[in-house]
């Protein structure tokens, strides 16, 4: 199955999700074609006004440009997930989107899609390390 | 009195919270303000899934569940938070669809600034007591009898004849004495309609003119045309359920109204300067010495790209037209450029209030110009609808919804 990944550019989450058998949804390939694209002139990612225009599906005018071109680009991928999950409160080490009001309507309209959901909590020590590794298990095993 | 329950953030900061209850109170109204449980506020966040860290953005979310548990009554809800506060239009727009979703409250948006007057307002609270007041006429999706609708615009009046849910006449002409020119098209409209104006089960009217016209024919639905027009577009587009963007370029004036099943909850009006508008287009014609019926698909085989217009003037922009012209650009790329130029500033100013949903449905005057609906398309990015009879979107509402007096 499609797992969409919150923050979408996390290393460790794409490699939990490879590694117990699913297709991680992640930034990684996406913004590597973007800024492949020769033909587009927009350093260094090449979003155009087109993109964050196509973010309007997701927020109104009035919501700032940087919001509706992240939600533009994330669009790509969350439309073809089939399950997703949101780590909060990750370092930015971790993956980091680097808007917080995108992460907030993002993780909104992924609860709302109704598709299988995991939340996570950024573990703290080893301890919390294991469970979550234990819990991305046990819901990627669960997904058919 | 209609119990508006107010859900918003930084009216109080912002010095117009006096507005709002005014306008309000003009329209018959009553603002009214949930009561909360402080300890219940993080719960109802964690529920909406949504967790803004404004405090009173918190607020609302909370107040929203509320009213949509029935634990609140309210007759309509007015959802409102700062102009460019990124976390407040999100959460006005998320409660805006939790609300319609979850229950048939009537919901009107709208983000303001300190300059918000209650005369602002006042068409938004206007409509959102016409659609408590009228809500089951305004459920109508079918015409019925045989019916008509005028609307009286500001720079045409348009006239339409209905007969079980099809058109059967229409007429329409510039605006001149209100009256005369109202009597001139519905007579033309029920000539080509082949029947007697006194063969007419209901009369519907709308627009500026409408209480004058009204009264001297007897309608029996007298109503604004935030309400009747949106009505008019979905009929019209046949999008009746669910979500849609309205997009109004009209003679003198510009409307963008967000619907949900034909209702509206939200809309911007522009009018300021020509630039935005039909009005500049015509200038536009005359100048290139063309038709205006003739200046789209003019402008479909121009590109604007080529030609720097600026009509958030239309003297401005006449003279850049003048100057482009000079200069050897071709008359299609300068009618691609007025196209444009007033679909940009619609898309910069008109929609800068409201957020743009799909389909959008391209009515008015100017949707009959191609060229306009290309412009539309490249700014906002996809296609918009521009249904047949496009530019008789109020006088379809009108005959729709005054045939809802034929059935009791």
């Amino acid at each position: 199955m499609k797992v969409f990944i919150v923050p979408p550019n996390s290393l460790i989450l794409f490699d939990l999700v490879e590694r117990f058998g699913h297709e991680p949804l992640s930034t990684m390939q996406l913004i590597q074609e973007m800024v492949d694209n020769l033909e587009i002139d927009s350093p260094p990612l090449n979003v155009t006004p087109d993109d964050v225009k196509r973010g309007l599906k997701y927020a109104g005018i009035e919501v700032p440009s940087g919001i509706r071109g992240r939600l533009a680009v994330w669009s790509e991928l969350f439309e073809q997930a089939d399950a997703t999950i949101i780590m909060e409160d990750a370092p930015y080490a971790f993956g980091c989107v680097g808007c917080h009001r995108t992460n907030l309507i993002l993780n909104y309209l992924l609860r709302q899609r109704g598709m299988p959901l995991l939340e996570l909590r950024y573990p703290l020590d080893d301890e919390e390390a294991m469970t979550m590794v234990l819990q991305v298990k046990g819901f990627l095993g669960g997904l058919k | 009195m209609i119990k508006i329950a107010e859900l918003s953030c930084g009216t109080e900061y912002s010095g117009v919270q006096g507005e709002i209850e005014a306008a309000a109170s003009t329209v018959g109204g009553k603002m009214v303000y949930p009561d909360i449980e402080a300890e219940d506020i993080d719960n109802a966040v964690e529920e909406f899934g949504f967790n803004p860290v404004s405090p009173q953005l918190r607020l609302m979310i909370a107040r929203a569940i509320h009213l949509v548990e029935g634990h609140y009554d309210a007759d309509a809800v007015f959802i409102s938070s700062c102009f460019r506060c990124a976390e407040g239009a999100l959460v006005r727009n998320e409660i805006r669809r939790y609300i319609q979703l979850h229950s048939r409250i009537p919901v009107v948006t709208y983000s303001f600034t300190e300059r918000t007057k209650a005369s602002q307002l006042l068409t938004r609270m206007e409509a959102l007591v016409t659609i408590v007041e009228r809500k089951e006429l305004l459920a109508r999706e079918r015409q019925v009898g045989l019916t008509a609708g005028i609307d009286s615009g500001s720079a045409t009046t348009k006239c339409v004849v209905m007969r079980d849910n099809e058109i059967i006449g229409k007429f329409w002409t510039p605006t001149g004495a209100v009256i005369d020119t109202a009597e001139y098209v519905f007579n033309e409209a029920c000539k080509e309609a082949g029947i007697k104006t006194s063969q007419l089960e209901a009369v519907g009217v709308t627009g500026y003119g409408r209480f004058t016209i009204g009264k001297k024919m007897n309608a029996k639905l007298i109503q604004e045309e935030l309400t009747v027009n949106s009505k008019g577009a979905v009929w019209l587009a046949d999008r009746q359920k669910g979500d849609a963007t309205i997009i109004d370029i009209g003679g003198m004036d510009n409307k963008a109204i967000t619907v949900h099943d034909g209702i509206p909850d939200n809309f911007t009006m522009g009018g300021i300067c020509a630039g935005a508008s039909g009005r500049f287009l015509e200038i536009v014609s005359k100048r290139l010495k063309v038709d205006i019926t003739e200046l789209g698909q003019l402008a479909d085989r121009g590109d604007y790209r080529k030609v720097k217009m600026n009509s958030y003037c239309s003297v401005f922009g006449i003279q850049d037209l003048v100057t482009t012209l000079a200069e050897g650009k071709t008359m299609e790329d300068v009618a691609a450029a007025a196209c444009h130029s007033v679909a940009e500033q619609v898309y910069e100013q008109q929609l800068q209030e409201i957020d743009v949903r799909q389909p959008v449905i391209q009515v008015g005057g100017t949707s009959l110009i191609s060229g306009m609906v290309t412009a539309i398309k490249d700014v906002l990015g996809y296609e918009p609808i521009v249904p047949p009879h496009s530019q008789y979107i109020g006088a379809v509402g009108g005959a729709l919804l005054s045939s809802g007096f034929l059935e009791g």
